[in-house]
């Protein structure tokens, strides 16, 4: 048993730190990226891609780096340290895991490779408006139409997806197999941005991204894979994202104490700096109680994922994305708080950590959908084993 | 990163498991598993068994009948004995004086005391809070005055655990009045509990229970042979002392157990209501990361030095264990008051039980150094505030 990053795993780590500290160590440049016409700064994309953090996840034979969990997680807390608004989590985590795992080789090389490279942005077009967290579709339909398909209705929050060039998306099959909620079969389309029928609107989210709504009227569409019901896919990719969003969350939070941690320290009250106040430094401790359990989860949760079942698996990442959900809230409105009122400023990072917090649990599921996907099992084992 | 175990972890856990489920007698076993209060021969019983295998005081040096673990096989040891129901060493004896005499003593103590420590041949009693000295330990009044070859000790302890039991009692004691800083004038002192003009009296407790007493100590003349170290290092060597009880604080493993017997004693059709399925849910997942960070702070120890999240373990270790006893009296419903009903009551032990456990364990974040204290290491040492 270890904890530790290897060598390869620090390097992976200092470089992407080295890189985004440089990129957005100023929150006032991330600030100035998020005001931009995509939300965050398609240069640090490039970078991004050229150091091979596009197609980590992805094989070397789709032109990626045939990574695991951890490696996607160290990207990630990377990411949320300096709250970096590039949209790793949507195009690499999501659409493109999605690819990777329901693609044929040839639409994996027609995808996956300009991904990696920076070359084309990958969007996934699964929320649907009014529908919660679920593994299905059903407001946007497909059709059989000759040998293609044809997508019709709505996909709304697309995160990234108003400047996407392909979007991954999740429609009702038109008489697949019934899934367990009594809805069609879920299937994964590649679109066109530039297709027929396709309409988007953007607009910005609180957390400093952008998202669309987007529409499909009679739209082309390519089936991933052989068009089966990809449902399972589907559930395997969201676990997959909610771990790389547990570790995002992670690296949040842990700024989110050294940023207070740092203003407690130095700002001073009556005379005297607040660290002087018992009541205001307990606090501080309680969020370093919930950073360290915090990282245990995130970390287990990753190693479960490299290794498990896919039902270990979906069970880690709940527990993962319950407990994000619950100590990231709680340390997020607590720096806040500690703050006082240059907390809630626009040009302060600590209040937009605990928005982008939300943002991370809006897509992925909150703390209600992970309790009761765990509550659901615990009569079916007596103690929780953390060791496989 | 792996979270397996090794080949030799994996089979080291097997060896603790079977020793553990087989070698400890069962009514023992179940007498922690109903968590009912094991009386004393029940303790030194189970402590002798583990002792005779080598199982009773792995963290001691080995030639005083340590093992040359590793730090996650003390832990696995720690857990697997948690898990089976099996009584810990008593804490007085393993984890507090014995290693203090096996670094502190002089020769003849290590002799005369450490293998009776270790088969709880004497029964070791704690003599370090007052009525004036809790959190603010260095405040202690009780005095030891030199006296030819002996000390006369007069005083008060308070909160000594199991005192009703002790044969010989650690004492810190004030040795020097005048000292400049309080913690300057302090020494480390072992009495004979029957030394004439040692008195214990109980303190009831809110359970019902008698697990504290208050010790009083009136002109007892003391070997001056009995003092541990130099005269007024005792701070130092208190200091280690708590160091070493803050090692395997966070009582996952028993925690765990309790919860996973909850679910026993309410049955599946319970557990299907939401809330209550909500609540187990919650829990666990607090207590997998609490275990987690726990297994990362034993294989980050390897090096010997402590890992800056083990201060957590005491904190969330009590807070669970309090949440979780919380837990059991809602599962008891009304058949929690029944709390006095004897054996042939129609509502079952656990539930009985479950009340004056909870409020038994009021004490966990209170003892060891208050889950306030612990805030404020916290906050001093780890984030420098």
């Amino acid at each position: 048993m270890d904890f530790e990053y290897d060598d390869e795993q620090q390097a992976l780590r200092d470089a992407v730190r080295g890189l985004l500290t440089k990129a957005y160590g100023d929150f006032e440049k991330r600030r100035t990226a998020t005001r931009g016409e995509r939300a965050y700064d398609p240069d640090v994309w490039r970078q991004l891609a050229e150091m091979g953090v596009l197609g980590l996840p992805f094989a070397e034979a789709d032109g990626g780096m045939g990574a695991g969990p951890l490696e996607v997680g160290i990207v990630a807390e990377e990411l949320g340290r300096v709250l970096a608004p590039e949209p790793f989590l949507t195009a690499v985590v999501l659409a493109g895991g999605a690819v990777a795992a329901a693609g044929t080789d040839a639409q994996r090389a027609a995808l996956l490779e300009p991904l990696a490279a920076g070359e084309s942005l990958l969007a996934w077009a699964h929320d649907e408006p009014g529908h919660g967290y679920t593994s299905s579709a059903s407001a946007t339909k497909a059709s059989q139409e000759g040998d293609g398909w044809m997508l019709t209705g709505t996909k709304e929050p697309v995160v990234s997806g108003e400047h996407a060039d392909v979007l991954v998306v999740t429609a009702a099959l038109p008489d697949g197999p019934s899934t367990g909620s009594g809805g069609a079969g879920t299937g994964l389309f590649t679109v066109a941005a530039d297709a027929a029928g396709l309409t988007r609107t953007g607009y910005p989210t609180h957390d400093g991204g952008r998202a669309a709504l987007i529409t499909f009227d009679g739209t082309p569409a390519e089936a991933l894979g052989e068009g089966a019901d990809a449902t399972a896919v589907v559930e395997r990719v969201l676990d997959q994202a909610r771990v790389a969003a547990a570790a995002e969350a992670l690296g949040l939070i842990s700024e989110a104490l050294s940023a207070t941690r740092d203003y407690l320290t130095s700002r001073k009250q009556f005379g005297v700096t607040l660290n002087t106040f018992q009541a205001l430094t307990f606090r501080a401790s309680d969020m370093y109680v919930d950073l360290e359990l915090t990282r245990s989860l995130v970390l287990w949760a990753a190693m479960v994922l490299d290794a498990g079942s896919p039902e270990e698996a979906s069970v880690a990442a709940s527990r993962a994305a319950l407990q994000v959900a619950t100590a990231g809230k709680r340390v997020g409105q607590e720096a806040i708080q500690l703050h006082g009122g240059i907390g809630v400023t626009a040009e302060y990072s600590v209040g937009h950590r605990l928005s982008r917090l939300r943002a991370l649990e809006a897509q992925l599921g909150d703390a209600r959908l992970h309790t009761a996907r765990l509550a659901g099992r615990v009569a079916s084992y007596g103690e929780v084993d953390p060791l496989p | 990163m792996r979270l397996e175990l090794s080949a030799e972890d994996a089979a080291f856990r097997e060896e603790m498991r079977t020793f553990f489920t087989t070698q400890v007698p069962q009514s023992i076993r179940d007498t922690v598993a109903a968590r009912e209060e094991l009386s004393k021969e029940q303790i030194v019983e189970s402590q002798r068994i583990l002792n005779a295998a080598g199982l009773a005081v792995p963290g001691w040096p080995v030639e005083w009948g340590g093992q040359d673990w590793t730090p996650l096989q003390r832990h696995i040891w720690h857990e697997e004995m948690q898990s089976a129901c099996v009584p810990l060493p008593l804490a007085f004896n393993a984890s507090m004086v014995g290693p203090v005499i096996a670094a502190y003593g002089t020769q003849e103590q290590k002799e005369t005391f450490l293998p009776q420590t270790a088969n709880l041949d004497i029964w070791w009693s704690q003599g370090f809070s007052e009525p004036d000295a809790g959190s603010d330990l260095a405040g202690l009044r009780c005095a030891a005055v030199r006296d030819g070859d002996e000390y006369v000790v007069n005083g008060q302890k308070t909160w000594t655990t199991l005192g009703q039991y002790g044969d010989w009692i650690f004492n810190l004691v004030r040795t020097n009045p005048e000292a400049e800083k309080k913690q300057a004038g302090i020494s480390f002192l072992l009495i004979d509990m029957t030394t004439p003009g040692v008195e214990v009296r109980p303190i009831e407790l809110i359970d019902g229970g008698h697990e504290v007493n208050e010790v009083w100590f009136t002109d007892v003349r003391v070997p001056a042979a009995n003092l541990v170290g130099a005269e007024n290092q005792g701070w130092d060597i208190a200091k280690f002392l708590l160091g070493n009880e803050r090692v395997g604080v966070a009582p996952v493993g028993a925690v765990k157990r309790v919860l996973a017997h909850a679910k026993e004693w309410v049955g599946e059709e319970t557990l299907r209501d939401p809330l209550v399925a909500a609540r187990f849910a919650a829990i666990e997942n607090e207590l997998l990361a609490l275990e987690l960070t726990a297994l990362r702070v034993v294989a980050h120890s390897a090096d010997g030095k402590p890992h800056p999240a083990s201060s957590v373990l005491k904190l969330k270790g009590s807070e669970l264990q309090q949440e979780v006893s919380d837990l059991v009296v809602e599962l008891a419903g009304p058949g929690s008051l029944a709390s006095g009903a004897g054996d042939d009551s129609g509502v079952p032990g656990w539930a009985r039980v479950a009340t004056p456990a909870y409020l038994n364990l009021r004490k966990a974040s209170i003892y060891g150094g208050s889950n306030e204290i612990q805030r404020q290491i916290i906050a001093r040492t780890i984030l420098g505030l």
